[in-house]
């Protein structure tokens, strides 16, 4: 078994204010996990704002370099250090951002990204050869280049504008995408179209997907790991079925107890339990802990007793 | 009867039409957000409104919060609020009346809390400028009045010190709820307010937002994307599509008995823990709104479209108690999901 991504012990701190009253902030502390090329997945990263989810995505892509640990793409270091390295990688290794009005420039038509893409990462010179690959791309999520040249932004959908930077990322048909909240910036409809394309990518097209999201259903949906992260630590980790069923560290539980849910629509349950408010919150700044691996196959982090 | 209807609605929309209307260089161009829309919202009540984004419902809600911009106009029907005050038809109210309801009865909480708060003033120079003025008060007395709200919204006294950066995103959307609800206003219009939060705050702010309108006894219009928010919020659920109501009952009716494919498709949708079976998604995007489809609007996304839905409109009828509908074979349509299974699922 060969390993497609390998994050090893990551950890990075950001340092905050002036030379006198310096701050650090551990935004991920200790993150190790690894996707196998073999067997491609959907791999989700759970969080609320401030988790350390998204520093985590920028640390895969190369955006940022992790202050201690490794993190390996086909076992060389990600973000490549010479050109012809780093090109290959992001041929590799491609994003979706959160929110595609803000990720397309809206004076520039979609179908220019397409291609610059195509020409880039594919090294194609012939027209028409980068338009077939611009097409197959657009086929896959269910578009077509005869829909989308010529197209701005604005006169798109924004389902259809992140299909489209879905198609984007396929051009090098990477075996690596990273979709960092792909869906809650749309629409509650449409939104099933996204996640049901990235299950059909996994599926159909063999491409492993990390997953980022605070969606606890769509989340058990597709996924077939995950993580739970809480302030930069990973809380719960393991198979998706298993942990979401059934979560164990209280910070799961909070967050799955505060998924609202549809089956007793009109009875208006709100509240929320504030003892399993005030452990979760307790746990966010207790010391270290450690993960602890249980007979079901996931690690629970446990903490010391205080 | 009819009298005891009239102390019972707080708004009563009739046959609203509003129009994006334009004209560059000779060319006409109308853009029809709202289409001959007709509802009531109750004393006490929250109505929450759904539908996706260009289909008409914040333009909708800018007819009811009487923040209307040429060249967006009302072009037809009435918009009436029965206040304490006495009864205002926003759509034709001259800017001293709408001055005078403003805050103090009808009440507004926005989407984006950051850009809702000035960044450069702190919390308590945006209090007063908000609500001095409609609650007639100043100094020590209009500070005694804030914090001993801002107490009911759990938040401290020392918010007022502070600049909007220093609070977190839930802290800063309880501010915004704050300043919507410091004048205790009998009608709040809430729009999106929880889009942007993650689950666990998202909830706290939800059930906010209820107690202070169940402490205050007033009625809120709910509009979110997110069916999940209306099944826990909601009195009754109304679904807006490409500028029309389409279908409007109490919220249980809308999930287990849905009387419009397209209400049916929207909660069908929702995925939820413990049910991995392939969720349909709806194809096709939301029509254009300068021209919208002949006949019923949603007959091109349609699994029961017949040819009579092409060309002709739908009309709203009612098919159970409160419950409306426009659809040509609202007999037809089945729910989706039943309450049955998906508590078989959660067991």
């Amino acid at each position: 078994m060969t390993t497609l991504l390998n994050v090893d012990n990551v950890s990075k701190t950001f340092a905050m204010g002036g030379l006198l009253s310096r701050k650090t902030t551990a935004a991920v502390q200790n993150a190790s996990f690894s996707l196998a090329a073999e067997t491609p997945e959907i791999f989700t990263i759970i969080g609320e704002s401030g988790s350390g989810k998204t520093t985590l995505a920028r640390m895969i892509l190369g955006l940022e370099t992790p202050t201690t640990g490794s993190i390996t793409f086909r076992g060389k270091p990600v973000g490549g250090a010479t050109k012809v390295e780093r090109m290959a990688f992001m041929a590799a290794v491609q994003p979706v951002f959160q929110n595609p009005f803000e990720a397309f420039n809206p004076l520039k038509q979609i179908d220019r990204y397409l291609e610059s893409t195509a020409r880039t990462f594919l090294g194609l010179k012939d027209r028409t050869a980068v338009e077939r690959a611009m097409d197959e791309a657009l086929q896959t999520v269910g578009l077509s280049l005869a829909e989308v040249k010529g197209r701005y932004p604005h006169e798109m959908s924004g389902g259809q504008l992140q299909r489209a930077a879905i198609a984007r990322a396929l051009i090098p048909n990477p075996p690596l995408l990273i979709a960092d909240e792909p869906v809650s910036m749309v629409d509650a409809s449409l939104r099933m179209s996204i996640v049901n394309l990235l299950k059909a990518l996994r599926d159909d097209f063999g491409v492993s997907v990390i997953y980022i999201t605070h969606d606890l259903a769509t989340a058990y949906y597709i996924s077939n790991r995950l993580i739970i992260m809480q302030r930069g630590r990973i809380v719960e980790m393991g198979d998706a079925r298993t942990v979401l069923e059934n979560p164990e560290h209280p910070y799961s539980r909070l967050l799955k107890a505060s998924v609202l849910s549809t089956e007793d629509a009109g009875d208006g349950k709100l509240a929320t339990n504030p003892d399993m408010v005030a452990l979760a919150t307790r746990l966010a700044t207790a010391p270290g802990g450690q993960l602890v691996s249980r007979p079901d196959g996931r690690l629970v982090r446990v903490y010391e007793p205080v | 009867m009819a009298q005891d209807n009239k102390r019972r609605d707080i708004l009563t929309v009739e046959g609203l039409k509003a129009y994006y209307q334009m004209s560059y260089f000779g060319v006409d161009r109308e853009v029809r957000a709202v289409d001959d829309i007709t509802m009531t919202v109750r004393r006490n009540e929250i109505y929450g409104i759904a539908g996706e984004s260009s289909s008409g419902k914040t333009s909708f809600i800018k007819v009811l919060a009487a923040a209307l911009r040429p060249p967006f106009r009302v072009v037809a029907g009435s918009v009436k609020y029965d206040f304490s005050s006495g009864p205002v038809d926003v759509a034709d109210a001259t800017d001293a009346q709408i001055e005078a309801i403003r805050w103090r009865h009808l009440s507004y909480i926005m989407q984006g809390s950051m850009s809702v708060l000035n960044p450069v003033r702190r919390i308590g120079r945006t209090f007063e400028d908000f609500a001095a003025r409609p609650l007639g008060l100043r100094g020590k007395a209009f500070e005694e009045r804030v914090v001993s709200h801002l107490e009911k919204l759990k938040l401290p006294a020392d918010v007022l010190r502070a600049y909007p950066h220093e609070l977190s995103g839930g802290m800063r959307q309880r501010v915004t709820i704050g300043l919507a609800t410091v004048c205790r206003p009998e009608f709040i219009i809430a729009d999106e307010p929880t889009t942007a939060l993650d689950v666990v705050v998202q909830k706290e702010v939800l059930s906010l937002i209820r107690d202070v309108q169940q402490e205050m006894g007033s009625s809120v219009v709910f509009v979110t994307h997110d069916m999940s928010v209306h099944a826990n919020m909601a009195d009754r659920v109304g679904i807006i599509y490409a500028g029309r109501l389409v279908e409007e009952g109490p919220t249980r009716q809308m999930f287990f008995a849905p009387k419009h494919p397209y209400t049916a498709h929207l909660v069908a949708s929702l995925p939820r823990i413990g049910d991995t079976t392939q969720r349909p998604a709806l194809e096709g995007r939301p029509p254009s709104l300068a021209a919208p489809p002949s006949g019923c609007r949603f007959h091109p996304r349609c699994p029961l479209a017949i040819d009579k839905c092409k060309t002709d409109v739908p009309p709203l009828q009612t098919v159970a108690p409160d419950h409306r509908t426009a659809c040509w074979r609202w007999q037809d349509v089945q729910p989706l999901v039943s309450p049955h299974a998906a508590h078989g699922v959660m067991a």
